[in-house]
């Protein structure tokens, strides 16, 4: 409020009369044709000088300006005969409706309009000029609904619209010079009543007689590679409306039949609509020769592709790259790879000094076309391409204070980004590594930041061009500071995939290496120091390769994994320690060390798990799937059992003994407690099979350290379990039924889309039909839920943009008002705490100790 | 519809209570802002209906919030 300097008081908009359009222009435009046979301009044409000038070199008549000095002028014709203007014909509408055609008064009696008047007049007196229009809207209807005119008695036959443009009454067509006629007899003060302000706009201003030109430099022409011109659309339309104008008024001169200038007529009006709206209902688009529809004034400025969102609120930028992205678990998690074509075009501006003029000297030796060289040199004033011939005289000249382009080299700051950029994750700051192929590489761990995949994504790269800018985003925006979420307080980026399983595998209790293995493996990920390594015995233990990587000092207990001065003592390390999205070892060591030892150590378990994986193998067999006998036929008791006390519950609710829920009717009832029942069945399966089959199980392991899931074992080689079709049981199909060889009503299991098979051992028919029912009603669900939660996104997103958190801990928006007197009303910096609370006693726990 | 049930007796309606002029001023000095710059309330909202309030009077609200457990909240009461 007080921080806005210039406040926008008040805008108006308003017609241009008859009059304005004259004055303001400079030029009458007389003929249809563009330029003479010689390719200049014709005077008097639509291309004329005087109306600015779009071609280097030309200068405008009207205020010799140049190209760019120049921003153009106006013109107009005179048309043959008036026409109607297509955004106003709801306005003419209404003022055809409320007003009388003979005298030309609000249909209003004169006790009425006193009345509306005083209403009027009382509502500017109290301040409450917003409610002027619901005054103005009574009128209106009033008005329309009268069938005398109170004023000269003339009987009033309503007047019908017929789309777009002409007006009727009763059969009788009303032409734009009669409507000219009728509305120049509208008094002023009806004006007001009915809600249009004459100072601003007359209605017969709606009615177009003079019709403005628009300068050219709003339509410039583009010469093609061919040395054609290519007219811009607005001209195109410009020239037909002048050619009609001009061959309606050849007619009426030569005394033409009237058919022939109506015709001309209707078809001076089409031009004009489509000449401001190309998509009005029921008016043909006027088109290219290629069939493709002309982008008039209204189409340049609506919509996603119009001016404000295209233009205004979203433009291009240089230096910046664009390809498909590809994953390399080599590269840091800060680094991005990319390939030498683009390290080749996108450049980096480096101010010459008396330090680094020789090595600027290297990049211009090799020039634009050897990697690494430099494409141009900028000398204070003026930009110079680097080129063979260029190349000796600029290395001469070569001195301190100008700015050399150089290609991209390793090390370089760059920005990196995938769309939608939904969070702040979805922009992050990357140092450049130049490598071969055509994709950018990135480390697999910052997938999930980005939200990307390799199936074909792709990404932006942002060469920053300023120190303050480089610096920007090497202290705001690097991956290392973004590892802990805003959002809940743990890593976003964490180990995946194999990176997981190796160290899983790798700290099993019964993983021993030989020395030499441990060494090995540890030295391929670069560890090379620590007294760890030296104190390794004959054979050892994983769980020691892995406390290699760990600080000296390092305590940390979660669940089962407990690391004592640095040793791992017990558990296994799994996606819950190490992680994307609840690593909390991670966590631990970003919040007790710091986010340069959290990147390191990231960088090292994670090598070291793929590492070690390489070594061991991991794959998965067919035979993973079998279970033992007494396990199967525990769980098909287990099944059993189910199916006989959901029959139960169905006899029950048959015989009526089943008593509902409160606030459920009793086939909801029966419904979720099947359900429920159903339900319980597969996980119980599930829990008894992680307990019995063998933890060197591949799907077991897979389950336990990385994307898998116990279901998925239990799935394969047990049971499917209950289909749910939008979170019920499979209801619908035939009448009461689901398939026609069910009974109608049968509510039991297996008609309600249980599938007790397992996949491994196969389907029955029905089962199979269930499963493909849910297969595609998800497949469905998420096409159709991804655009409309972005949608939904988008305008949150769009909505919150300005909020910011004040250093007085109060939420406010851009212009101070207040949102929240607290951030969060607990003042808490999420990604600094653990999920949102912060652990006192734990805090006052470890500064004690230390003590 | 008993219309007589008194709405502010509800468990989901936080107390809401009218600050002196001392502590609006207090509170307005404190966020350095003039009160347009607080969240509005209508004079007319079921929940402060019953003060028969001025506009730029001052509510304070105690909600139960899910982080910090109790937390205030002010708003300013404008026409309508």
């Amino acid at each position: 409020m007080e921080n806005i300097h210039k406040k926008v008081g008040s805008i108006s908009f308003s017609l241009l009369s008859p009059q304005q359009i004259k004055k303001m222009a400079h030029v009458k435009v007389v003929t249809p044709e563009l330029y003479d046979k010689e390719g200049y301009p014709v005077e008097g044409g639509l291309m004329d000088t005087r109306l600015g000038v779009i071609d280097p070199g030309l200068r405008c008549r009207t205020c010799s300006g140049k190209l760019k000095e120049c921003h153009g002028h106006f013109g107009y014709i005179e048309l043959g005969r008036p026409v109607l203007h297509i955004s106003y014909v709801k306005a003419i509408l209404i003022f055809l409706q409320s007003t009388c055609g003979e005298c030309g008064r609000l249909l209003l009696d004169d006790e009425e309009i006193i009345k509306n008047q005083a209403r009027v007049d009382k509502l500017i007196a109290s301040g409450k000029q917003e409610l002027i229009p619901k005054v103005n809207k009574l009128v209106r209807t009033t008005a329309k609904t009268t069938k005398k005119c109170p004023h000269c008695k003339a009987k009033i036959t309503p007047v019908k619209i017929e789309k777009p443009s002409t007006f009727y009454e009763d059969t009788k067509r009303i032409t734009p010079i009669e409507i000219l006629e009728r509305f120049e007899k509208i008094s002023d003060s009806d004006c007001m009543l009915i809600g249009v302000n004459p100072n601003f706009a007359r209605p017969e201003w709606m009615v177009l007689n003079i019709f403005p030109i628009p300068p050219v430099t709003m339509r410039p022409s583009i010469t093609l590679e061919s040395g054609e011109r290519a007219e811009d659309d607005l001209t195109h339309k410009l020239s037909d409306i002048v050619r009609i104008n001009q061959r309606l008024f050849e007619n009426i001169n030569a005394g033409a039949p009237e058919i022939i200038v109506e015709d001309l007529w209707d078809l001076l009006q089409y031009h004009v609509t489509t000449f401001f709206n190309n998509e009005v209902a029921q008016v043909p688009p006027a088109r290219h020769r290629s069939g493709q529809p002309l982008k008039t004034i209204t189409e340049r400025i609506k919509s996603k592709e119009g001016r404000f969102r295209h233009n205004l609120a979203g433009k291009r930028v240089n230096y910046a790259a664009r390809t498909v992205i590809s994953p390399d678990p080599k590269l840091e998690l800060n680094e991005v790879g990319v390939p030498l074509a683009i390290a080749m075009e996108l450049t980096v501006p480096e101010r010459v000094t008396e330090w680094n003029l020789e090595w600027l000297k290297t990049f211009i030796k090799n020039g634009p076309k050897i990697y690494p060289g430099a494409n141009y040199l900028f000398d204070g004033s003026k930009k110079k391409k680097i080129s063979a011939e260029t190349q000796e005289v600029i290395l001469e000249e070569l001195k301190a204070g100008q700015i050399v382009e150089r290609h991209l080299i390793d090390g370089d700051v760059s920005i990196f980004n995938r769309q939608p950029s939904l969070h702040r994750m979805s922009i992050m700051c990357h140092k450049i590594v130049v490598l071969p192929g055509r994709s950018f590489r990135l480390n697999p761990s910052v997938c999930n930041p980005y939200n990307a995949d390799f199936d074909g994504d792709e990404m932006n790269l942002h060469i920053p061009q300023t120190e303050e800018a480089r610096a920007e985003a090497e202290i705001l925006m690097e991956v290392e500071t973004q590892i802990m979420s805003p959002k809940h307080g743990l890593n976003v980026i964490g180990c995946i995939e194999d990176a997981v399983t190796g160290n899983y595998l790798l700290t099993d209790d019964n993983t021993v290496l030989s020395r030499e293995d441990a060494i090995s493996l540890l030295l391929s990920i670069g560890v090379i120091n620590t007294e760890k390594i030296q104190k390794f015995k004959k054979n050892v233990p994983g769980k020691e390769v892995f406390s290699a990587l760990l600080p000296e000092d390092m305590d940390f207990i979660y669940d089962k994994v407990v690391i004592e001065n640095g040793q791992l003592k017990t558990g296994q390390i799994d996606p819950k320690t190490i992680g994307e999205g609840n690593g909390t070892l991670l966590r631990d060591i970003h919040r007790s060390y710091s986010e340069t030892v959290c990147v390191d150590l990231f960088g090292k378990i994670f090598k070291l798990g793929i590492a070690y994986l390489m070594k061991r193998g991991f794959t998965i067999t067919t035979s993973d799937a079998d279970i033992p006998e007494d396990v199967r036929e525990k769980a098909k008791d287990i099944v059993t059992t189910a199916i006989e006390s959901v029959n139960i519950i169905i006899d029950d609710y048959k015989s009526g003994k089943l008593k509902n829920f409160s606030g459920k009717t009793i086939e909801e009832t029966l419904e979720l407690m099947v359900m429920q029942k159903l339900n319980e069945t597969r996980n119980l399966i599930g829990k008894m099979i992680s307990k019995t089959v063998s933890l060197t199980n591949n799907a077991i392991i897979m389950s336990r350290a990385g994307k898998g899931n116990i279901t998925n074992l239990a799935q394969t080689s047990v049971l499917v379990g209950q289909q749910a079709l939008r979170g019920k049981r499979i209801e619908r199909g035939y009448k009461n039924r689901t398939l026609s060889l069910f009974k109608e009503h049968d509510k039991s299991p297996e008609s309600r889309g249980f599938v007790r098979h397992c996949y491994k051992n196969g389907l029955n028919p029905v089962e199979f039909f269930f499963h493909a029912m849910t297969g595609r009603d998800s497949l469905m669900d998420t096409a159709l839920r991804t655009p409309k939660s972005g949608y939904l996104y988008r305008r949150l997103a769009n909505a919150l943009q300005d909020l910011k958190v004040e250093y007085d801990g109060t939420v406010r928006d851009a212009s101070k008002t207040i949102v929240q007197f607290s951030y969060g009303e607990d003042q808490i910096d999420v990604s600094r705490s653990e999920n949102g609370t912060i652990d006192v006693k734990k805090l006052i726990d470890e500064v004690t100790k230390k003590k | 519809m008993d219309k007589n049930i008194d709405i502010t007796q509800h468990v989901l309606v936080p107390k809401h209570t009218m600050l002196s002029p001392e502590e609006s001023k207090k509170l307005l000095s404190d966020l350095n802002i003039i009160s347009s710059q607080l969240p509005k309330i209508l004079k007319s909202d079921a929940a402060i209906k019953h003060l028969n309030l001025e506009p730029g009077e001052i509510i304070e609200i105690e909600r139960v919030s899910p982080t910090a457990g109790r937390t205030k909240f002010y708003r300013v009461v404008i026409n309508g």
